[in-house]
C-alpha cells in the first residue's frame, strides 16, 4: 500500500523488537468472538489512476459548465484562485486544532483576523474562530440567549431559513424551551405587530434572518429597543454575507450569527461550510466554540493561543456552553483570504454587482408578466410568483445550461408554486434573459 | 545534552509578518471585477437609506501578492502532518492523501449546489451512497447517516437517535453512563439530549467495571457511552458481557468512534453488540483537520434505530436512480442544513477506494505495530501506569520525571524542540500526568527511532537537566505563551491603533 | 502560609469573616494554590440569596473551573469589584484583598461544623497528601 511507509523487513524486526512473533499477537486484546473472521467485502485497494477515474466518473453525472440560479443558503461567488492556493499549503491544511501554540501560530494568527473580519462585517465586538454551519450557528445563539437571560421561549422568524428552523427545532427538543413563529408581512419583512404580541417576559431570544429566506432585506434596527426592553435578546442571522458589503449590519443586535460560506467556500454539495457568531463584549463569556486571544511569548513577543477555554466540553463537561468542540478553521481561513484579497472597495463592489444583477433580474421578469411576491427590499435574492411551474421546465432548463431557482413549494405551501431566485457577480446579462425567457414563456 | 542530540529537527529563519490589517493601505485591492453588464443600481435607493452602509471601518486593503505573501508565510509558523510526526493521541493524525485534495475539487462537485434538481446531481449522491455502503460494511452496522458535521456533532445526533428510540418504546428513561475515561464531548452531548450522566469509574485495568456496571445499569438508564478501544488504548476485553448487562435491561450501546483505526477488517462494533456508532472521518479515514476542521462525524446505527435517522436519506429506484427521501415520520429531524460535510464525504471515499479491504486491515496493524513499538521502546524510561495490552495508542505518565519538577506538558514542549508534534497532554483524566501517544500508520521505522531518541534523551534531561526542559520549546518561532495574561485580559480582536495627539 | 486564627474555614476550602451580622467570604490560599493563576471570578450580584454549602460563584485558571460554596446562607450585600480588574488578587492575598463576597447573614448565623484555622491547616495538608 503506498500510503504505508514499511517494508517487510522493518515490520519484522519491529515485531522482534516488541517480542511477538506475528502481527495477529499484537491484537491478541481483542476477544476472539469479537474479531471479524472474513475479509472485508470491499473491493481491492485501487492506484490512485482508478480513484480519479471513478471520481470523474461522477462528476461527469453531474451538471458542469451552469449557470446557476441558486441561493437559499448556498452562494455561488467567484473563488479567486489564490484561496485554494494558500488553503492547499500543508501547513495550514493538515495540521490539527492549535493546542500548542509555539507550533501553531499560523493558524492562531489567521482565526485572530478571521475574528476580526466578521466583527468588522457584522458591527459587533467579539467573534468565535467559527461553527459547523449557518444553520447549526442558529441554536448555539438561541442556547446562548436562554444562558444568559435564564428564559426559555424564542420568537423566531418564519422567513428565517427553514433548514435552520428545523435544525433549531431538533437541537432545543430535550432542552424544555418553545418556540413561536413569527410570520411576516406582505413586505416579506417579519410582522413587528404580531412580535409585539408574542414578546414577554418569558423571551430569551427574538430570531430573525436579514436578509431573509425570501431575500428581503430586514430592519433590525427597526426592533431592538422593544425586544431590549423586553429583557430579550435579539439574534440577527445572516446566510449570504455579501449582502453585508452594502447593508447596514445589523450591530443593534444582541448576537449575529450565520453562514460565511458565500465568502470563498465552495458550494461542495452542502458542505464543508462555515458559521460564525459574534456579540457584543458582555457576552463574550457566554460564546460557545473556540475563541483566539492575543497574548505575548515569555520574550514579550506578539503571539496568540486559544482562550477562555474554561467556556468548553473539555473542561465544563456537562456545564459547558456547548458540546461543539472542532471549528471549520480551514473553511475560515478561505473566508479570511477571500476577504482580504477583496477588500474595503472591493468587497462594497461585489456586493454593488450582485445588487445590480438582481434588480437587473427582477426588471426583466417584471417586464415579461411575472411579480415579484414580497414588496420589501432586497439585496441578491427575490421570491417570484406567476411563473411557469418548475417541475415543467426541467428539460428546457437543461438544453439552456441553466441551474433554475428554488421551488418553495416543500418548505413553503402557502408558496406553492413560487420560485426563489438568485443572482450573484457569476450570472452573466445574457443567461439572466435566457433563464427569464424560459420562466415566463 | 546539546543540538547535537536532536537528529530530526534543526533551526531555520522565519519571517516576520504583522496582521493583514497592518498591511493594509487605501486604494490597494487584490481582486478585479469583470466590467458590470447590467445597469449600475443605487443602494440607497433600492434598499432605502436607513438600511445601507458605505463603508466597513477597518476592513483590510491589500495587493493580491501582498495576501499570499501574508498566508504563506503564516503557513510556515505551524506544523502539520505533513511536517512530522504528530502525536496526538486519540486524533488519528495520519497522512491525508493528496489525491483526495484533487477529486473534491473536480467541477460537478466542488460546484454542486446541494438544491439542484436529483438529475443534476446523480454523482454527488451516488457518492454518498457508496460511502454509506463501505461505512457499513466496516462498521457491521445496518444504516448510516452523513449529516454530521463533526465528532461531537455525531454524538448528538447518536443521542437524539437512542432517545427517540427509547421514547417510542414509552420510557426515553433519564441517565447516560460515561466511564470516566472518556472524551468531555460526551457528558456535553448527553447533556444537550435532556439526559443526566453518570462517571463510570474504572478498573484497575483500566476498562469497564463488570460489577459496577452490574449495580449502576438500572432502568433509568438510556444508554452507556463507551470508546473502544478506549482511551488507554486497551480493547473492552470483556465487551460481550458489556453488551448483555445493558442490553438486558432495555438500555444501548453508544461507542464513541474515535479509535475506530485500531479495529479495520479486524473487528466490527455491529458484531459486538453496539448499537449506534459515531465516526470521525478526518481521524480514521485522512480527511484533513485543517487547524482544527472542518471534520465529519457519520452516525452508523442497527435496524432498530434506523426509522429514527436524521432526513434526508437517499432513496434508490428501480431505475437506479437516486435521490433524497425526505418523508421519515419518526426521523428525529434534521441536525444540519443540506446533507453534511460532502466535500469530505469524497476525500474519505476517495481513501476507502485507495486502500480496499486489504490496505485498510493493514493500516490497522501497522497503526497497532507503531503503537507498540513505541510503548516497549519506551517503557524503561516512562510509567506505565496500565498495562493490559493496547492497540493504536499507549498513555504513559510523567510520574518519573514528576520527581524532577517536570511534568508532561514540559516533556511535551521540548519534544517540540526535537522537532516532533506533541502527544495528547493530560488526558485521559483517569491518568494523572499523561501522555497520550497515537502514532498512527503513517510513521515510518525511521521517525519512531527518531521519537523514542528523543523521548529518552528528554526523560535523561528531566534528571540531569530539568531547567532545559522546563524552558522549552528554545527552537520555535515564539516562546512559552502566556495563557493566563490572554485569559486575564482578552483581546479577541484587532482594532485600529487610536490616534494620538 | 499560615491561616489566620479570626477566619472560619470550609472543607471545600472557603473561608468566612464574620462581623456582626455581616459575612465576608473569600477562597483559602490553600484553594488559589491548588487552582494556579486565577484568570476570572463569578460572583453573585448583590441581592442575591446565598445557601450554606451551595455553590455561590466560580473561580477559574487557565485549564480549571471551580466552584465556590457558601460558607454561610444570607444575602449578598457587595462583591469585590476589584477581582474584575484583577484576578491574580486571589492568589496574591487570598485572605485579605482577595475577599469575594459580603453577605448579610440570615437569623440563623453561622452554620455549624466550620473549622478552626488550625483544624483547617491540618485538614488541607491531609488532603494535599
Amino acid at each position: 500500500m503506498r500510503y504505508l511507509p514499511k517494508s517487510p523487513d522493518e515490520r519484522a524486526e519491529m515485531l522482534r523488537a516488541i517480542g511477538v512473533d506475528t502481527v495477529g499477537e499484537l491484537f491478541s486484546g481483542i476477544p476472539a468472538e469479537a474479531r471479524l473472521d472474513r475479509p472485508l467485502r470491499l473491493d481491492a485497494g485501487k492506484s490512485e489512476a482508478e480513484v480519479l477515474g471513478y471520481f470523474r466518473a461522477r462528476a461527469a453525472e453531474c451538471a458542469r459548465e451552469f449557470t446557476s440560479f441558486l441561493g437559499a443558503g448556498a452562494y455561488d461567488h467567484f473563488r479567486p484562485a489564490v484561496v485554494d492556493a494558500l488553503i492547499s499549503r500543508s501547513e495550514f491544511s493538515t495540521a490539527y486544532t492549535p493546542y500548542q501554540p509555539e507550533i501553531s501560530q499560523g493558524t492562531l494568527q489567521s482565526i485572530f483576523e478571521f475574528q476580526t473580519l466578521i466583527c468588522q462585517l457584522t458591527g459587533m465586538d467579539v467573534a468565535n474562530a467559527s461553527l459547523y454551519d449557518g444553520s447549526t450557528a442558529l441554536p448555539e445563539a438561541v442556547m446562548m440567549a436562554v444562558r444568559t437571560t435564564g428564559r426559555h421561549r424564542a420568537l423566531v422568524a418564519r422567513s428565517v431559513h427553514p433548514e435552520y428552523r428545523q435544525v433549531l427545532d431538533t437541537y432545543i427538543r430535550h432542552q424544555g424551551m418553545h418556540i413561536d413563529e413569527i410570520p411576516c408581512l406582505a413586505t416579506g419583512q417579519v410582522d413587528s405587530a404580531a412580535l409585539t404580541d408574542r414578546l414577554g417576559d418569558d423571551v430569551a431570544a427574538v430570531v430573525l434572518q436579514s436578509p431573509n429566506f425570501f431575500g428581503i432585506v430586514e430592519e433590525p434596527h427597526a426592533i431592538a429597543a422593544e425586544v431590549h426592553a423586553a429583557g430579550a435578546l435579539l439574534v440577527a442571522m445572516v446566510s449570504e454575507p455579501v449582502s453585508l458589503g452594502v447593508v447596514r449590519p445589523p450591530s443593534e443586535a444582541d448576537i449575529v450569527a450565520g453562514e460565511a460560506q458565500g465568502c470563498g467556500v465552495p458550494p461542495s454539495f452542502g458542505g464543508p461550510y462555515v458559521g460564525f457568531l459574534s456579540t457584543s463584549d458582555q457576552y463574550k463569556r457566554a460564546i460557545p466554540g473556540r475563541l483566539v486571544g492575543q497574548t505575548t511569548d515569555s520574550n514579550g513577543e506578539r503571539a496568540f493561543c486559544l482562550t477562555l477555554t474554561t467556556r468548553e466540553q473539555h473542561i465544563r463537561r456537562e456545564k459547558a456552553t456547548s458540546n461543539i468542540c472542532t471549528n471549520q478553521a480551514l473553511c475560515a481561513l478561505m473566508v479570511t483570504i477571500f476577504l482580504s484579497l477583496y477588500g474595503r472597495r472591493g468587497f462594497r463592489d461585489l456586493a454593488l454587482h450582485n445588487l445590480a444583477k438582481a434588480g437587473y433580474a427582477a426588471s426583466a421578469l417584471r417586464a415579461r408578466g411575472a411579480t415579484l411576491r414580497f414588496a420589501g427590499p432586497f439585496f441578491n435574492e427575490f421570491v417570484v410568483s406567476g411563473i411557469r411551474p418548475p417541475a415543467d421546465l426541467e428539460a428546457r432548463l437543461a438544453e439552456a445550461r441553466i441551474i433554475g431557482g428554488l421551488d418553495l413549494t416543500r418548505y413553503y405551501p402557502e408558496l406553492a408554486g413560487d420560485v426563489l431566485f438568485c443572482f450573484t457577480e457569476n450570472a452573466s446579462r445574457e443567461a439572466i434573459d435566457r433563464m427569464v425567457e424560459i420562466y415566463t414563456g | 545534552m546539546s543540538d547535537q542530540d536532536i537528529k530530526k529537527a534543526r533551526r531555520h529563519l522565519t519571517q516576520n509578518e504583522g496582521l493583514i490589517f497592518e498591511r493594509s493601505s487605501a486604494g490597494k485591492t487584490g481582486v478585479q471585477l469583470p466590467p458590470l453588464d447590467v445597469p449600475s443600481i443605487d443602494p440607497a435607493a433600492a434598499l432605502g437609506s436607513q438600511n445601507v452602509r458605505d463603508t466597513i471601518p477597518g476592513f483590510p486593503e491589500v495587493s493580491e501578492f501582498e495576501v499570499v505573501r501574508h498566508f504563506t508565510r503564516l503557513s510556515t509558523w505551524n506544523y502539520g502532518v505533513d511536517t512530522g510526526a504528530y502525536l496526538l493521541g486519540s486524533c488519528t493524525m495520519k497522512y491525508n492523501p493528496k489525491i483526495n485534495e484533487v477529486v473534491a475539487r473536480l467541477e460537478g462537485i466542488a460546484t454542486a449546489h446541494p438544491l439542484q434538481p436529483a438529475s443534476t446531481v446523480q454523482g454527488c449522491l451516488r457518492i454518498m451512497q457508496a460511502l454509506s455502503r463501505a461505512l457499513i460494511e466496516i462498521t457491521g452496522m445496518d444504516a448510516i447517516t452523513l449529516q454530521p458535521a463533526a465528532g461531537a456533532h455525531g454524538e448528538l445526533t447518536g443521542l437524539l437517535l437512542v432517545r427517540a428510540y427509547l421514547e417510542s418504546r414509552g420510557d426515553a428513561r433519564k441517565k447516560v453512563l460515561i466511564p470516566d475515561s472518556a472524551h468531555g464531548t460526551n457528558p456535553a452531548s448527553a447533556y444537550q439530549v435532556g439526559y443526566r450522566t453518570q462517571a463510570l469509574p474504572s478498573n484497575a485495568r483500566g476498562t469497564v467495571d463488570i460489577d459496577l456496571l452490574d449495580k449502576l445499569m438500572t432502568e433509568d438508564v438510556a444508554a452507556l457511552m463507551l470508546t473502544n478501544p478506549n482511551t488507554l488504548g486497551v480493547f473492552e476485553d470483556e465487551i460481550h458481557r458489556i453488551a448483555e448487562i445493558v442490553h438486558s435491561r432495555g438500555g444501548l450501546i453508544y461507542m464513541d468512534g474515535a479509535n475506530l483505526n485500531a479495529l479495520l477488517g479486524v473487528s466490527r462494533p455491529g458484531d459486538f453488540g453496539i448499537d449506534v456508532l459515531h465516526l470521525n472521518l478526518h481521524k480514521t479515514f485522512s480527511t484533513p483537520h485543517g487547524g482544527g476542521g472542518p471534520g465529519a462525524g457519520p452516525v452508523a446505527v442497527r435496524k432498530h434505530l434506523a426509522p429514527f435517522l436524521p432526513i434526508p436519506v437517499i432513496a434508490e429506484d428501480a431505475g437506479g436512480t437516486l435521490s433524497f427521501d425526505f418523508d421519515r415520520p419518526q426521523s428525529i429531524g434534521r441536525v444540519r442544513a443540506f446533507y453534511g460535510n460532502f466535500g469530505m464525504l469524497v476525500r474519505a471515499l476517495a481513501y476507502i477506494l485507495a486502500n480496499g479491504f486489504d490496505g485498510l486491515r493493514q493500516l490497522t496493524e501497522d497503526a497497532v505495530l507503531n503503537s507498540m513499538y513505541v510503548r516497549t521502546q519506551l517503557e524503561a524510561d516512562y510509567d506505565l501506569p496500565y498495562d493490559a495490552p493496547t492497540l493504536h495508542e499507549c498513555v504513559f505518565s510523567d510520574k518519573r520525571q514528576a520527581r524532577h519538577g517536570v511534568r508532561t506538558g514540559d516533556i511535551a514542549k521540548r519534544l517540540i524542540d526535537y522537532g516532533f508534534h506533541p502527544y495528547t497532554v493530560s488526558f485521559p483524566l483517569i491518568v494523572p500526568g499523561a501522555l497520550m501517544i497515537e502514532p498512527t500508520e503513517s510513521e515510518s521505522k525511521q521517525e519512531l527511532d527518531f521519537l523514542i531518541d528523543a523521548l529518552r534523551f528528554i526523560a535523561r534531561e528531566a534528571e540531569q537537566d530539568p531547567e532545559l526542559v522546563l524552558s522549552a520549546p528554545r527552537t520555535t518561532r515564539v516562546s512559552r505563551v502566556d495563557e493566563v495574561q490572554a485569559a486575564r485580559k482578552p483581546i479577541l480582536r484587532w482594532l485600529p491603533p487610536t490616534p494620538t495627539d | 502560609m499560615t491561616y489566620p486564627n479570626h477566619l472560619h474555614y470550609t472543607q471545600e476550602h472557603e473561608w468566612v469573616e464574620v462581623s456582626g451580622s455581616l459575612a465576608t467570604v473569600g477562597i483559602t490560599d490553600h484553594a488559589q494554590h491548588q487552582l494556579g493563576d486565577i484568570v476570572y471570578v463569578e460572583l453573585p450580584r448583590p441581592g442575591t440569596a446565598v445557601e450554606s454549602g451551595k455553590v455561590c460563584g466560580t473561580v477559574e485558571s487557565v485549564k480549571a473551573v471551580s466552584e465556590i460554596f457558601s460558607p454561610v446562607s444570607g444575602e449578598v450585600r457587595e462583591t469585590n469589584a476589584a477581582l474584575t480588574e484583577a484576578p491574580e488578587t486571589v492568589n496574591q492575598d487570598p485572605h485579605a484583598k482577595g475577599w469575594m463576597i459580603r453577605v448579610q447573614l440570615s437569623g440563623d448565623g453561622l452554620p455549624d461544623g466550620l473549622l478552626s484555622a488550625e483544624q483547617y491547616e491540618k485538614f488541607a495538608s491531609e488532603e494535599a497528601g
